[in-house]
């Protein structure tokens, strides 16, 4: 296949993101500015100004009218997805990580790093349907966690958040009364700080990938593991598959702990691995740094990643992907 | 595929009375963009005027092929959304700007390679190339060195060597038997130096003389080749063999190799001078190999 790649960015990726429909790709990164592209062909549609900081995540609404993107400048907006017009801002007191929309559009969870003598906390704020109408206030919110929450999305049916981070620790929070309901079991779970987390399609399971140089499928009713897939390099990005048995590591050292010997450009890859069979399929190369974010196109077609070099690498799968027999 | 072709062409007005400033204004001047659609093949031209930082009017034309990369079905929706306008930092975005662009390498999703394909690969190849006997075959085999698919005998890189080694694949047992088959048929070319009457007591003087003028090379990078070490060697006088230790699970080189020159001076001076040299990144250490026991 012939990647698009789309260099749109001057600082290392963070998060990708398609819209339900697949045609709209928004791609956050270090450089303040979310940018949204077509998805068929890589063309950039705009982009959305207004962050002090890096952006480090973003979800869009079921109707792609709503862009929600958290950042390290404590604040999380609400965008326009059409217009790039700026809707409305929440304000925190530390640095927000991760954000999720509910199925209905109708609620958000964000969560904030620990700063300065505040704790990471989730927090969950009501969406208005009309952006004027927007209050700031949190429907609920919870704290625990001891370090950063790297990632935190919504249960089945918006009835419990799964929250995940520094503490390589998977917890299931109700989400009406904030009560902790599960954690993951510390012998089969992560051994370092889990970076990555992705729901499969129809949210019966989520997979973690972790800087242990391993990823793990889990339950999401019972928080059991399911399978353990295991790479050479720190994992920072996970996707899964919405049409076959496939899911995706990406990762990589970082520029600074390789030396000059061993890795060459264009060297860092994404890993597929069969879902079932926890084997290696095989891996797209061409990242000239270490993977931080992928992302499937929901008709399952397509995938994108992102990297710390700033490009990203919108990939067209070939005829013979859908056949891959192990 | 990306063209560009600048031709600065001074303006037809009186140059005493354009202003610097005055540049931009003048986009009246220049001619409208044409667009030459995509033909047959894909090709779609489009040529943009503009005037650039001097104040030359510049013609700018952009040739891209345009592919189906895939094929995309979108709803309505989607179909809405694709004829939004540009905002934010997109609102500029003009024919020169190269953000997204395809990938000029074709990328594969590589499968992982099984540990036992590889060398059976390379043996097979092995015999083969010992049976044809080195005659030429559909396969570019060359006579000399006996690799295929690479050049032809008058093209070798090895032709210089005194002795010419058989194949450079890590099974020279199994091409030692099936070349005293091979030289037994008729009809099989077998080169000089291995015809019954040629120098036998000779050649193996040579040869142990040349295991004592055997350089021993380290600190090699992973796709280092007997073929590069060749190149880097051969300037210091003949080669006789060049050999690179390959690890056969993976293919790449562990990092050491071993080159035995015809006279020991020109292997002195290869030392002298190699030693420390920069190759592909890596320090080279040269220096002489320690003789084998026998």
């Amino acid at each position: 296949m012939r990647p698009i790649l789309m260099k749109g960015h001057e600082r290392p990726l963070t998060f990708l993101k398609y819209n339900r429909e697949g045609d709209l790709l928004v791609s956050c990164a270090k450089d303040h500015n979310p940018t949204v592209w077509f998805a068929d062909d890589g063309e950039r549609l705009g982009t959305y100004r207004g962050h002090n900081g890096a952006v480090w995540c973003c979800d869009v609404s079921r109707d792609s009218m709503l862009l929600i993107t958290a950042s390290a400048d404590q604040s999380v907006k609400l965008w326009n997805v059409q217009t790039g017009a700026q809707l409305y801002t929440f304000s925190f007191n530390s640095p927000a990580r991760s954000v999720d929309f509910s199925v209905d559009d109708k609620l958000a969870v964000i969560t904030t790093d620990p700063f300065m003598g505040v704790t990471s906390a989730i927090n969950v704020k009501s969406i208005a349907d009309d952006p004027s109408q927007q209050s700031g206030e949190s429907v609920l919110t919870i704290t625990g966690p001891t370090g950063r929450i790297n990632r935190a999305v919504w249960g089945p049916l918006n009835k419990t958040i799964i929250s995940a981070g520094e503490d390589s620790v998977i917890r299931i929070w109700d989400s009406e009364t904030g009560k902790l309901l599960k954690e993951s079991n510390q012998e089969v779970g992560h051994k370092k700080q889990i970076t990555s987390l992705t729901k499969s399609a129809d949210g019966s399971h989520f997979l973690t990938g972790s800087l242990d140089k391993s990823a793990k499928l889990w339950d999401t009713r019972t928080l059991t593991l399911i399978k353990t897939y295991a790479t050479e390099c720190p994992v920072n990005a996970v996707a899964m598959s919405p049409l076959l048995d496939h899911v995706v590591l990406g990762g990589g050292q970082d520029a600074s702990s390789v030396t000059t010997t061993d890795h060459r450009a264009g060297k860092f890859e994404a890993k597929f691995y069969n879902k079932v069979l926890q084997e290696e399929i095989g891996g797209v190369k061409g990242h000239f740094g270490p993977i931080n974010a992928l992302a499937f196109n929901p008709d399952g077609k397509s995938f994108s990643s992102g990297g710390e070099d700033g490009y990203v690498r919108l990939h067209h799968f070939d005829s013979d992907y859908f056949s891959i027999k192990i | 595929m990306y063209v560009v072709d600048e031709s600065a062409k001074p303006t037809k007005m009186r140059w005493g009375e354009l202003d610097e400033e005055d540049g931009e204004a003048l986009d009246f001047l220049l001619p409208p963009k044409q667009v030459i659609g995509p033909d047959e093949n894909g090709i779609k031209k489009e040529t943009e005027y503009k005037f650039n930082d001097d104040g030359n009017k510049v013609k700018i034309t952009t040739t891209t092929r345009v592919r189906k990369l895939a094929n995309a079905r979108l709803s309505k929706r989607a179909v809405e959304r694709r004829n939004w306008s540009k905002f934010g930092d997109a609102i500029h975005e003009d024919v020169g700007s190269r953000l997204t662009m395809v990938s000029t390498e074709e990328i594969l999703l590589e499968r992982p390679r099984a540990h036992g394909a590889k060398a059976e690969e390379t043996k097979i190849a092995g015999d083969n190339l010992a049976q044809l006997g080195k005659g030429g075959a559909v396969l570019m085999v060359c006579r000399t060195c006996g690799k295929k698919g690479d050049h032809w005998t008058s093209r070798c890189p090895y032709k210089d060597l005194a002795q010419p080694p058989e194949t450079f694949i890590d099974k020279p047992a199994a091409t030692e038997t099936a070349m005293a088959a091979s030289g037994a048929t008729k009809g099989a070319y077998v080169p000089p130096s291995m015809r019954e009457g040629a120098e036998r007591i000779g050649g193996s003087d040579m040869r142990r003389r040349n295991d004592e003028n055997s350089v021993r090379v380290t600190n090699l990078s992973e796709d280092t080749r007997e073929p590069d070490l060749l190149e880097l060697f051969r300037t210091f006088g003949s080669v006789s063999r060049v050999y690179v230790a390959i690890d056969q699970k993976t293919g790449v080189s562990r990092g050491f190799g071993f080159v035995n020159f015809v006279n020991k001076e020109d292997a002195e001076r290869a030392i002298n001078k190699l030693n420390g040299y920069g190759y592909d990144n890596l320090i080279l250490r040269v220096e002489w190999a320690t003789p084998r026991s026998n």
